[in-house]
């Protein structure tokens, strides 16, 4: 019970610094002072903030159950392939969103959207989209917060209270804090989360004797060899996922966050040392996913190596109940919670339990976010703003803000378990999908707002497709693939254990091409923005100038 | 040129992500437990922010924090929102 306390008193300490941020700004705080922070960020709270933003429920429990399931392939999957994406789209979108905000006062993307292609309601259709797609990742934050307080605490603290706790505590300081507390909540997590890897990675191998016993036991073993090598995933998958990450910089909560560094100078470190904090965060969390397999002394995961030979061994008797119930018991979400729990001290185990509590709870900057967009795109667009001034559209943001958490939260009750799949399956390969409305908005300037739609309806149609395919065709044992449609002897499109493909692709390749030829045919056959507009966005300057 | 240059190098360390070469390896385990397809990957971490320091030391776009400087108010939102498509 010891760790729930500390993870408790977490909550307590992140709680106070958003009520602190709402009492500095007096309550009389403006919209760009609530959801943009004044565009006053300096350069670490914006490095930390930032990183701290992209890491969630995810990075820590998703990405340490995945590699506990799949091997040492999830570091290449989503980590090493941030470090290289994520920075590269701050470096090259992240500042240019940053001046066209500054230069033209945007607070979301969706306004920078209307200005640059001269919509309206287009651009309510991309917010609608962007929502809809961002709502999940919220869910996952909730639930990571389920799973994690009912693992510190043995049990005590059932799921559904777990993820209520985390969901009111998000909830009340980003009510209060606006985009300022969430911000310095973010960097005191990151810093949090930051020194939780390197401190499990020590504790856990010194408790079990050092790490090459376990990995010499985990390569001579036939059964576990595989998941020391990448055997097991089709290069085809593994290039594809390599387009996940340029998600990133779509996600609302990070272009809005663009706009929140005092200068463009704040990016600068933030680049170069993104790759780094990924290497610290990612590295550990994936080899101790990778190094519990060997672990069978702890009961909890024990039971799911168990789970997982019975799955292998008997999947062509068991019924579809005992296969999920299987499904369920061999998953690996909370591995990492079972080793701090049998490895480490209690006090520390609390310790490291409030640094995953810390990645768990980065959900707020993206339930800011929404509430950013709902009062910015749709209640001032349609007229709130001029009607009911600035302080009415604040706490329409803040109502806004109870509302998502509460959604979040009813959904997380019902949704099943697999932080992982359900983050990249829908949030993460929509975004992508969505990628192309940034690029043509910042660099071509032949591009219109009937191209930025059929990008968005491509968008919400594929990712429709694929979330009706999986309902109905369901998901085949491992190692097992089902054909959903064949042409000319050649599968187009499989449904996997993990998903679909298309060729062997993960659907996020075809969904991207097919919206970047949208972008491009479309908008050639239609009108292109007035000049004056252009001229705002292209103003002619020497090449040198430019790169 | 040197634009030319630091795109081929950015697109040479995506291209040397996919490192097909360790695929079915788990041997030699760095430092007696890191599997070498995790230790490259580890490695190739640290080379990307030092392609980051690189891209930020020489091909930074300062021309736009001017263009943030010369700050000019979007204007309100027509009032007739619904006139726009």
């Amino acid at each position: 019970m010891i760790p729930a306390v500390v993870v408790f008193l977490y909550l307590g300490v992140v709680l106070y610094i958003g009520i602190f941020a709402f009492r500095r700004a007096g309550g009389r705080e403006e919209a760009e002072g609530y959801f943009l922070a004044n565009r006053s960020l300096g350069q670490y709270v914006f490095l930390l903030s930032l990183f701290g933003t992209n890491m969630t429920a995810f990075t820590i429990l998703g990405s340490a159950g995945h590699s506990f399931s799949n091997g040492m392939v999830t570091y290449g999957l989503m980590g090493s392939s941030s470090a290289l994406v994520i920075p590269l789209t701050l470096y090259l979108f992240g500042t240019r969103v940053w001046a066209l905000g500054k230069r033209f006062g945007f607070m979301t993307p969706v306004q920078m959207y209307r200005d640059r292609w001269e919509c309206g309601h287009i651009g309510t259709a991309i917010f609608a989209v962007q929502a809809t797609l961002l709502v999940p990742y919220i869910v996952i934050a909730v639930m990571g917060g389920g799973t994690t307080l009912n693992a510190v605490s043995g049990g005590a603290v059932p799921y559904w209270f777990g993820g209520l706790v985390v969901a009111a505590v998000v909830m009340s300081y980003v009510f209060f804090g606006g985009m300022q507390g969430t911000a310095w909540v973010n960097t005191f997590q990151t810093v949090l989360f930051l020194t939780f890897g390197a401190a499990a990675i020590v504790f856990i191998g010194v408790s079990i004797g050092g790490f090459p016993q376990a990995m010499e036991r985990l390569a001579d073993a036939p059964e576990t060899a595989a998941l020391l090598t990448r055997e097991r995933v089709p290069p085809k998958f593994f290039f594809s996922y390599m387009l996940i990450p340029l998600s990133s910089i779509m996600f609302p909560h990070i272009s809005i966050f663009c706009l929140t560094a005092r200068r463009m100078g704040q990016f600068r470190k933030t680049v170069i040392f993104y790759p780094l904090c990924i290497l610290a965060i990612w590295l550990p969390c994936t080899f101790l996913g990778l190094a519990a397999n060997a672990m069978t002394d702890v009961p909890g995961i024990e039971s799911k190596l168990e789970a997982r030979a019975t799955l292998a061994a008997e999947r062509e008797t068991l019924s579809p109940a005992e296969t999920a119930d299987l499904q369920r018991t061999a998953a690996g979400d909370d591995v990492i919670i079972l080793m701090l729990e049998h490895y480490a001290p209690l006090w520390l185990a609390g310790l490291l339990g409030a640094g995953i509590m810390a990645a768990v709870m980065a959900s707020d900057s993206q339930i800011l976010a929404l509430s950013t967009m709902f009062t910015e795109d749709v209640f001032a667009y349609y007229g709130g703003k001029t009607r009911f001034g600035s302080a009415v559209q604040v706490q329409t943001g803040r109502l806004f803000v109870v509302l998502i958490a509460l959604v979040a939260y009813v959904i997380a009750l019902q949704a099943p378990p697999g932080i992982f799949g359900i983050a990249v399956q829908y949030a993460f390969s929509g975004f992508t999908t969505l990628l192309p409305l940034l690029v043509a908005a910042l660099f071509w300037r032949g591009s219109t707002k009937w191209g930025a739609l059929a990008v968005v309806v491509w968008t919400a149609a594929t990712m429709a497709a694929i979330a009706v395919l999986q309902a109905v065709v369901p998901a085949p044992p491992p190692g097992t693939v089902v054909p959903v449609w064949t042409l000319a002897g050649v599968d187009v499109v499989t449904r996997t254990p993990g998903g679909t493909d298309v060729l062997g692709y993960m659907p996020v390749l075809p969904m991207l091409i097919g919206s970047s030829l949208l972008m491009v045919v479309v908008s050639r056959l239609t009108p292109r923005p007035g000049r004056t507009t252009l001229a705002r966005y292209f103003p002619a300057e020497p090449p040198s100038q430019r790169h | 040129m040197r634009n030319r240059l630091l795109a081929a190098a950015v697109l040479a360390l995506y291209l040397l992500h996919q490192d097909f070469w360790f695929w079915n390896a788990a041997r030699p385990l760095v430092f007696g437990f890191l599997p070498v397809g995790l230790f490259y990957h580890a490695l190739y971490s640290l080379a990307v922010a030092g392609l980051m320091w690189v891209l930020v030391r020489f091909a930074w776009p300062a021309h736009l924090e001017a263009d943030g400087q010369s700050a000019t108010t979007l204007s309100d939102p027509p009032a007739g929102a619904g006139e726009r498509t």
